[in-house]
């Protein structure tokens, strides 16, 4: 694991400040902090004379969502670039054919020299297959382009964060969940849902619905009570809802998605006959 | 279903008659017996502190002497549940051979105070699986006092009634160094009894030290069929110290640690590997106190109980799981008599702090898999805080007593994963929950020359308990469904009424005890068809809820018969039975039972025949996992010799329960489970002045 240790940076104190102290005033201090202090660099990429550093909360890529952080700096002058118009693509290269996933557009955070967006990994690269992230950007009207593989690896645990299905409409589909710090609590759960437009388009789908039914299969496959489907929320564009785990342990979340004309795309019903859904997630801690 | 109440239903007696025969043939080789020996002064087991007025049983566990209670009790040195038992009063619920939980008006723990020696004490165990009298043993009890519905104010805020199990103490009798050792052992069980005292005692400091051992295995039911799980192994220390810091002041200091291992639950799905208590008070009391008040006196206690589920040695379970549970408590009180003109006031401020935890880990078969934890107890602080006050006045010819309890009871979820996880219910549920608790009782006696006559009327409530209050998840085998506690119950209250109309003969007493309790907001699990189980196997969720009322009626018939001065008939006919609002039975109901017994005591040498047994219960509650039990009729007898040597006694306590192997099971017995079959006991007592 590259966990690396980020300290802070170079802390320059004002001339005078040591020897002379009558009227030092904070404004003569100039703190460099890192923003993405407390974040895993995951990767460096580097081409153009400059470097990408990318950060998660995460300390890897992983199948699933992945939000993700970036910051591009000039070699040479040893700062980071602000507000640089920036895209990125993730493509996976497979023996057969190439594919992306479903991304979000690339945003620049409160810092304008921290870039973020996210990115939904629908499986992990292996031997012969691997992910390639290539980001665009330009500088002062100058445009460059940088691509370099990067390891997208399955969860630690293991478990199910994503899933690929094909619908009753014979549609495509993206579900990831939203990461999520489970407590035996009423957790606030979202989850995403994209639609395979084309191998390299993926667009967020609103407006239908997942109905989720929480279960612990090594207990005889208990649910849990007062549950809150997830439906869609335009400003997050996300479905949102409530889950309730009773006890810590593993938690099988079965779902059913439903389109706009509340149509079931995937996804059964939990019964004495069937213990889970074709269609879930899965959580343990 | 149409139920009326007060209706004594039919049934049928389950004895064959050639056992009747033999039962009668015993009788007379007894009374034969009896005719060999010259009168001696009937025993004296009346205490005569307690004013009429109060409807008050008291079941003597110690006679003067320090010794166990070898005249009166058929079996000295049975457990304290079987002297609970062997009252007019209380039944057991029983899970198995040990820790049986007191039910008293058909009422149980949540709805009891019991204390020892005035000290509350929480059991902790979410199963109800260590009451509160499995945490002290008959070596170190003297009495027990047993008050029905709000009589029992003076000890909480209680519907029931109240047990208080009072410690035996030396108390500066002036008789130096003196002790005592038991034995006894038992067929059915194999069980092996040891104890012994030692004390000392002047005027000016006594130290009293007790120490019990015992050790069961299995009992066999009546018929010979081993009852699995149904072993136990316990041990009690104990020790009473008290200094007359000058005439009329004292302080004194006990300490009690109990500890059971290795205790079987035939009737539940876990055993117990431990389950420990430490109990500690001091106490000062003085004769009088500011001028006009007397009998003062101040309690300082606590009191620490921790409780050890086990599924090791059940050879299949769905699934393995750990369930410890703590319950620690620490309260005082303090009270004082106070005479004003013919008024006797009793002024009482008490006040405890009690702290239950339980958690629930669950190991799935896939050794990769994280254990399932939970909270069933998730930290509930509870304070408590509340004055009493009495009054007794007396008339010519009777008393008027008039008491009143007032408290708060304020309970706080300690811990945030346990508030999180009763919030999944309850999203709104507060931390904090403040309660007004309030009792008001009016008791009459009247003494009509050979009749004597009590009512009285009192209303009272109490807060929900620990279970019904933040219970998540608690299994009940009974039922077979997860209990979910309600944070947001409304308190329990019941409206009292009792009667009892006494006569005293030269030789017959007889009277007649009722007693009617109207409860509104009685709190009852009541399933929740919406809820997914948790624990495996079980059949559905119970949620703790208000019912809008539930009336329980008690009725009891004791007479008593001085057949000769040295020959004595008891028998007890009582019948009860709950119903609540819908008309559906509640359970754990008594049908009706009888006791009746000849006790014979002359000259160094006691016998007894009894016979105890019930109607088929026709009132039972098939939600609450009940069926119709069987009529039973059991029949014991026990002989004892005292023996003088030197200064020294020996007693000596021969007998036979369930002589004629019985197989039954009553009421109380969780699931079903049979009781003890045919039991040989002896019981030995060398008391050392
Ligand atoms: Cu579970
Ligand atoms: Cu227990």
């Amino acid at each position: 694991m590259k966990r690396i240790k980020l300290f802070l940076a170079a802390i320059i104190v004002a001339a005078g400040f040591v020897s002379c102290s009558d009227n030092n005033n904070d404004d003569d201090i100039i703190i460099e902090v890192n923003p993405l202090e407390g974040y895993n660099m995951l990767t460096k990429l580097t081409a153009n004379t400059h470097s990408i550093e990318i950060y998660s909360e995460q300390d890897q890529f992983t199948i699933g969502y992945n939000e993700l952080f970036f910051r591009i700096k000039d070699d040479a002058a040893d700062t980071y670039i602000s507000n640089a118009e920036v895209s990125w693509m993730p493509v996976m290269h497979m023996t057969e054919m190439q594919h992306s996933c479903p991304k979000s557009s690339v945003g620049v955070t409160d810092d304008t020299s921290v870039y973020s967006g996210y990115v939904v990994f629908q499986m992990p690269g292996n031997d012969t297959e691997y992910w390639e992230m290539t980001f665009d950007y330009s500088i002062d009207g100058t445009s460059y382009s940088l691509t370099e593989k990067i390891d997208v690896l399955a969860p630690v645990n293991d478990k199910r964060r994503v899933t690929v299905f094909t619908g009753s409409d014979d549609v495509r589909y993206v579900l990831a969940m939203m990461p999520l710090d489970p407590q035996v609590a009423v957790n606030d759960f979202s989850a995403m849902l994209f639609k395979m437009e084309s191998m390299m388009s993926f667009p967020n789908v609103a407006d239908y619905a997942i109905m989720i039914d929480p279960r612990m299969p090594s207990m005889g496959n208990h649910s849990s009570p007062n549950n809150v489907d997830l439906s869609y929320d335009a400003t997050s564009q996300m479905y949102n809802g409530k889950l309730s785990l009773t006890m810590t342990g593993y938690w099988k979340i079965n779902l059913k998605v439903m389109d706009d004309d509340d149509t079931l795309l995937k996804g059964e019903d939990v019964t004495d006959e069937n213990e889970a859904s074709s269609l879930f997630f899965e959580i343990e801690f | 279903m149409q139920i009326e109440i007060g209706v004594v239903p039919q049934y049928s007696i389950g004895v064959r008659p050639e056992r009747f025969i033999c039962f009668l043939g015993i009788l007379c080789c007894l009374l034969f017996a009896i005719q060999t020996h010259a009168q001696e002064k009937k025993v004296e087991s009346v205490i005569d502190s307690i004013l009429p007025v109060n409807l008050e049983e008291v079941i003597i566990v110690a006679s003067y002497d320090h010794t166990l209670e070898h005249r009166s009790q058929h079996k000295p040195l049975s457990t304290l549940d079987e002297y609970l038992e062997s009252s007019r009063k209380v039944s057991m619920i029983k899970r198995g051979a040990y820790a049986w939980e007191p039910v008293l008006n058909d009422m149980s723990s949540e709805r009891l105070s019991v204390t020892i020696d005035g000290m509350r004490i929480f059991g902790a165990c979410t199963d109800k699986m260590d009451p509160v009298t499995s945490y002290v043993d008959v070596s170190n009890l003297k009495e027990v006092h047993v008050s029905g519905g709000q009589q029992g104010a003076e000890q909480g805020s209680v519907i029931g009634g109240s047990i208080d199990l009072k410690l035996e103490k030396s108390d500066f009798v002036e008789k130096g160094w003196f002790g005592s050792v038991e034995t006894g052992g038992e067929t059915s069980n194999a069980a092996r009894i040891l104890g012994g005292e030692l004390n000392y005692s002047d005027s000016k400091f006594y130290v009293d030290t007790d120490a019990i051992y015992r050790k069961a295995d299995n009992y066999s039911a009546g018929g010979g069929d081993e009852v699995a799980f149904s072993q136990y192994e316990k041990y009690n220390l104990s020790t009473n110290a008290g200094y007359r810091v000058s005439e009329g002041k004292k302080l004194s200091a006990s300490f009690i640690f109990d500890e059971a291992r290795d205790v079987g639950y035939p009737a539940l799905p876990m055993d117990v590997s431990l389950a420990r208590a430490y109990i500690a008070s001091v106490s000062w009391s003085q004769k009088s106190f500011l001028k006009h008040f007397t009998d003062w006196e101040t309690k300082l206690y606590a009191n620490k109980v921790t409780h050890v589920m086990d599924d090791s040695k059940r050879p299949d379970v769905p699934i393995r799981m750990d369930m410890p549970g703590w319950s620690d408590t620490y309260g005082f009180y303090t009270q004082a008599n106070l005479r004003l003109e013919s008024h006797r006031f009793l002024l009482k401020l008490d006040g405890y702090y009690n702290r239950s935890l339980a958690e629930m880990t669950m190991y799935p078969e896939d050794p990769d898999e994280n254990s399932m934890f939970m909270l069933t107890w998730p930290d509930v602080r509870t304070f408590n805080s509340g004055f009493y006050s009495e009054d007794m006045i007396p008339f010519e010819t009777g008393y008027l007593k008039l008491s009143t309890r007032l408290a708060i009871n304020m309970s706080n979820v300690a811990d945030e994963f346990g508030l999180n996880s009763l919030r999944i219910f309850y999203p709104d549920m507060p931390q904090r929950k403040n309660r007004f608790l309030k009792s008001v009782s009016l008791q009459y006696y009247k003494d009509l020359d050979k009749f004597h006559v009590n009512t009285g009327l009192s209303y009272g409530d109490r807060a929900p308990s620990v279970s019904e209050g933040y219970g998540f998840y608690l299994f009940n085998s009974f039922d077979n469904h997860d209990y979910i506690g309600d944070p947001e119950l409304s308190n329990e209250k019941a409206l009292e009424a009792n009667a009892k109309v006494s006569f005293k003969g030269d030789r017959l007493s007889t009277s007649i005890e009722g007693n009617y309790f109207f409860m509104q907001d009685y709190i009852l699990g009541e399933v929740d068809p919406s809820l997914s189980v948790m624990t495996i196997g079980a059949e559905g969720v119970k949620i703790y809820k208000n019912l809008e009322y539930a009336h329980l009626f008690n009725i009891s018939w004791e007479n008593e018969y001085d057949i000769t001065p040295v020959l004595k008939w008891t028998g007890i006919l009582s019948y009860h039975r709950g119903v609540d609002d819908d008309n559906r039975n509640l359970p754990f109901i008594s049908p009706l039972t009888y006791k009746s017994g000849l006790q014979y005591a002359q000259q160094g040498y006691t016998g007894s025949i009894s016979m105890k047994g019930a109607a088929s219960q026709e009132n039972f509650n098939p939600d609450f996992g009940e069926d119709k039990t069987d009529a039973y009729m059991v029949f014991s007898l026990s002989m004892g010799k005292i023996f003088t040597i030197d200064s020294n006694t020996l007693y000596v306590k021969l007998g036979v329960e369930n002589i004629f192997d019985e197989y039954y099971s009553t009421y109380t017995d969780w699931k079903n489970i049979p009781r003890m079959g045919r039991n040989f006991f002896m019981n030995v007592s060398y008391a050392i002045n």
